[in-house]
């Protein structure tokens, strides 16, 4: 950014961890000054409390001013003893039990949990895991039979352990082309999408509540993971350079290069298909809503008043 | 296997060291030290801030130079904030609160300059053991790390929180009350496990991210020492001459060259498990210490050997740290988890930090290695070199370094946050601090159990989900799941610590010598004890049985902390006021006997809180640092202007160059003021 931007300034990177990623996004909402010195940058896991309703939620999101937006995918995987039983559906694994390394429920952790769901499996998550990268030290200790990663974290660490024959991929998330329909995952055109898998197992339906309510969530969470913003009521002329300047970094020639070994395969949408691909990010239907957070209720005991 | 490693160690190890020897680098090195030294002085910032500060100059820099930039900044850290814990008795950061126990009395003592350049010999001792022995572990970390799974970790918290028995105080029951409450306050906001809110409301969103442990080392040590040493308006040094010099401290840390050897390889072996961090690092040291030393009376007082062992552990812990970052790329401390994310920056992002580290990239791990050696030693010989000037800072009148030091504390915690509720917490957790030293209660296993809490809860619970699930598949699996033999080590080593620490704790007075007198004021505390830990397990109680993992703890710990506290109860009932049950430092000595009262001190800092809630941080300063100069040191107005106006500009400067921002008050919410005013 600092060399896209006009007199290349310099950017210093400001963590502001806490409440689940809340703490950050209540803080630039109150940032009324868009003299373009201030950017914030999202990611699923600011998205997701939005969306279910959290009570530390004190942002609107569609009042911010998003200039550039970026997927990611999720890999699924699980040990190499049930791996074997894997076919391509979820048919084997039926019942089966697994220990997951989770985050949390309200996560993005959401997504492979109703997955896993929907096929049949039963999966006990084990909350309060501080990092996926945890999650996988777990699942690299036996801890954990199953696990899933985000694209990059998937490709750097994940990726050996398959190639070792301790882990067994079982499908991606998948992404969504121009029409919003799911296809495979770019990066990982090899693996089938969980809605491949899904369609070949018995008792798996990809129409009805609780598919609609996955896809929503996943629509939310993944193919528009991470967001700029500039804050609310920033001049135009500014909102411009932005995009400009992202505009710039998608035309160097190594950004393929540089994008793909910490996302993956992804587009980069800059400008008004950020726009468009932001509110895809930060809408579900209120019926997904209200299935998820009854599932979340009855499974896991998760209250979100 | 192994002859396969070999082949591949050696020209990785003449390649790193051909990395190194090059005139830039050590530039760099150098540059990363000095800074690091300076953001280390600065207590409750740490790496992270040094590290943010970095990272826009990372992307596409030559690798090595990178690294070089950023292993000094980080290596040095633990070892320049051991300036605050000697001196002013404020914990720099969680690696060197155990420093403070013995440090700051030796300052007292006007041993600062020897305290000082010990700990900094065991620093820098503790940082070249910890490269030493990665050097050799780093190629087979990887499937030792993996043997430590949740039942190890959850011992490893267990022998950390073993060490509040050495710690307890004088009266044992007392230690175990102050660590439970500890663990209270500890477990305050949401549940790990399920979300649920102990102690806590969605109104209060401050509480829901429960207490951050700069605020809770800084309120429980920090404050009340500076209260005490206020009030008394001396000096810190009890003698204006400063008695043994540097160089008895280097004569200390030799020696105990094998105790600073053993404390380097806890530090070590402690750090290179992921998932525990660095915070029970100093205190399992410094309880090893204790254990092995044969006069134990000077603990607490001033004894070196209490400096040499946490702060030959605090460094090593940095090198064992990069074992679980580089390996497995997981970040073991949040300064870590910003060194991963600028690794990724530099260069042409060649070098991937996670299992692919050792294999492809076997260079660059060694000269990371190799960098944090180097950068402990140039850091020590740095510090070294301004310890004795620095150390003169203890023979001032403490009145006139007292108002920049709540000016320090009050930013620091600030920078935890960034929530004007830091500063309420700060005063909060003082107070607590401060009744606890009044009443002899053991502020370090208040800490102990505090920093151990959110561990013990979560490895208690998700130990208990794995167990319960490994049990269903036999029980055979389960036993060995849960009794392996690191465990079974481990749990030896906790009972003996355990055992060694119950005998030995009396002679080690935690919080040194306390006169009784009369019953009411220590029963009142007690009382006020009792009544938040009965709050608690009621609110606990509260939890739906769904999320029992949420409560259970909260309902143990409480209980047991209620049964310890009911017990002193009945033997204060029965016991004559002169017995220590009844420890008061109001009573006799040097707090009795001080020229102001404890509330006027407190309401000095209470104002500058107030103040800055109000007008915000800056304005807040300037009024109260020149009020105090002028009224309660008695300068003239002249010279109270001089020195509001020196804190004031050092304050900017130092946030300035690390973009750190003020508490705002309410005046800041009306009106746009240009920074530092903001």
């Amino acid at each position: 950014m600092s060399q896209a931007l006009p007199g290349n300034p310099t950017v210093i990177v400001k963590y502001m961890p806490g409440a689940g990623s809340t703490k950050g996004a209540n803080w630039f909402h109150k940032q009324k000054n868009g003299d373009g010195t201030l950017v914030f940058g999202t990611s699923g896991s600011t998205h997701f409390p939005y969306l279910l309703g959290d009570p530390r939620v004190k942002y609107e999101i569609k009042d911010w001013i998003p200039v550039m937006a970026t997927g990611t995918g999720g890999v699924a995987y699980i040990n190499a003893k049930d791996g074997k039983k894997f076919d391509g559906s979820g048919n084997a694994l039926k019942g089966s039990k697994h220990i997951f390394g989770s985050q949390g429920a309200t996560r993005l952790d959401l997504i492979p949990l109703l997955a896993w769901k929907m096929l049949g499996m039963k999966v006990e998550p084990v909350f309060g895991i501080k990092s996926r990268g945890n999650g996988r030290l777990m699942f690299e200790r036996g801890e954990a039979t199953i696990d899933y990663q985000t694209t990059a974290a998937y490709l750097q660490a994940s990726m050996p352990l398959v190639e070792e024959g301790k882990a067994v991929p079982m499908m991606t998330w998948g992404s969504l082309d121009d029409d919003g329909k799911v296809i495979r995952d770019p990066t990982f055109p090899k693996l089938p999408t969980f809605k491949e898998v899904c369609e070949k197992t018995d008792g798996c339906s990809t129409s009805g509540d609780a598919w609609n309510a996955w896809k929503s969530f996943f629509s939310a969470g993944f193919p528009v993971q991470k967001i700029v913003f500039l804050p609310a009521g920033t001049d135009q002329a500014i909102v411009d350079t932005y995009i400009k300047a992202f505009e710039k970094i998608r035309a160097r020639p190594d950004f393929k290069k540089l994008s793909s070994k910490r996302l993956g395969e992804y587009p980069m949408l800059v400008g008004k298909q950020a726009a468009s691909a932001t509110v895809e990010a930060t809408t579900v239907t209120p019926s997904a809503k209200a299935f998820v957070i009854k599932w979340l209720n009855a499974d896991y005991g998760t209250k979100l008043k | 296997m192994e002859l396969l490693q070999l082949q591949t160690v050696w020209p990785a190890l003449s390649e790193a060291l051909n990395l190194l020897i090059r005139p830039a680098v050590l530039g760099y090195l150098f540059l990363g030290v000095t800074m690091g030294l300076a953001v280390g002085v600065f207590p409750g910032l740490g790496g992270i801030a040094g590290l943010s500060l970095l990272i826009p100059f990372m992307f596409g820099m030559d690798p090595i130079l990178g690294l070089a930039l950023m292993i000094g900044m980080v290596a040095v850290v633990p070892t320049s904030d051991t300036f605050t814990s000697v001196l002013m008795g404020i914990p720099g950061s969680s690696a060197s609160q155990a420093t403070v126990l013995d440090g700051f009395p030796l300052a007292k003592k006007g041993e600062a300059a020897r305290a000082l350049s010990a700990a900094f010999a065991s620093s820098m001792f503790g940082g070249v053991i910890g490269a030493f022995f990665l050097t050799f572990f780093i190629v087979i970390a990887r499937p030792l790390v993996l043997k430590f799974g949740l039942p190890e970790m959850l011992m490893v918290t267990v022998l950390g929180l073993s060490m509040v028995a050495i710690l307890a105080g004088r009266v044992p029951l007392k230690g175990l009350a102050a660590a439970g409450l500890g663990m209270m306050v500890g477990t305050i906001g949401e549940a790990d496990a399920g979300g649920s809110l102990r102690m806590a409301t969605y109104d209060i969103p401050y509480l829901t991210d429960g207490l951050k442990l700069v605020i809770v080392g800084l309120g429980i040590f920090a404050l009340p020492e500076i209260v005490a040493l206020l009030r008394q308006d001396r000096m810190i040094s009890k003698t204006a001459e400063l008695g043994a010099g540097w160089a008895q401290g280097l004569k200390d840390w030799y020696a105990n060259l094998f105790l600073s050897v053993r404390c380097a390889l806890i530090g070590v072996v402690i750090g290179v498990i992921p998932g525990l961090g660095g915070s029970v690092v100093d205190w399992i040291a410094y309880g090893h210490t204790v254990q092995t030393t044969k006069n134990k009376e000077n603990f607490s007082k001033g004894e070196i050997r209490g400096v040499i062992g946490p702060e030959s552990s605090n460094n090593a812990k940095e090198g064992g740290g990069l074992v679980p970052t580089l390996l497995f790329g997981i970040p073991g401390s949040g300064s870590m988890a910003i060194f991963i994310g600028a690794v990724a920056l530099l260069g042409s992002g060649d070098i991937e930090v996670g299992p692919a580290m050792i294999k492809n990239n076997l260079n660059y791990t060694y000269a990371i290695v190799w960098l944090l050696a180097l950068a402990n030693v140039l850091g020590t010989v740095l510090c070294i070199v301004v310890s004795g000037p620095i150390a003169r800072l203890t023979t001032i009148r403490f009145a006139l370094l007292a108002p920049f030091l709540f000016m320090l504390i009050s930013f620091a915690a600030f920078q935890s946050g960034q929530n004007l509720g830091d500063l309420v917490a700060l005063f909060a957790i003082g107070l607590i601090g401060i009744l606890l030293r009044r009443f002899d209660w053991s502020r370090p296993a208040f800490l102990i159990g505090f920093v151990l809490s959110n561990p013990a809860e979560a490895f208690t619970n998700q130990v208990h989900q794995v167990a319960q699930f490994k049990f269903r598949q036999g029980i055979d699996v389960g036993l060995a799941y849960i009794f392996s033999p690191i465990v079974i080590v481990l749990i030896v080593i906790t009972v003996v610590s355990i055992v060694v620490g119950i005998r030995q704790a009396k002679h080690i007075m935690a919080e040194g010598d306390v006169q009784s007198k009369s019953k009411r004021a220590p029963m009142i505390f007690l009382l006020a004890v009792l009544a938040y830990l009965v709050v608690s397990f009621w609110n606990a109680s509260l939890i739906s049985n769904r999320l029992l993992g949420d409560k259970i703890f909260p309902l143990f710990v409480s209980a047991v902390a209620i049964v310890a506290c009911l017990s002193c109860l009945v033997s204060m009932i029965r016991k004559p006021p002169t017995d220590i049950l009844f420890a008061d430092r109001e009573v006799y000595g040097d707090d009795a006997n001080a020229r102001y009262s404890l509330w006027s001190t407190l309401a000095w800092f209470a104002s500058l809180l107030i103040l800055t809630s109000l007008i915000g941080f800056i304005l807040a300063l300037c009024i109260f640092l020149f009020l105090f100069m002028r009224f309660r040191v008695r300068l003239t107005q002249r010279m109270s202007a001089l020195y509001t106006a020196c804190g004031i500009v050092f304050m900017c400067f130092m946030a300035w160059l690390l973009h750190r921002d003020f508490p705002p008050g309410l005046l800041q919410e009306w009106f746009v003021l240009p920074w530092p005013l903001t």
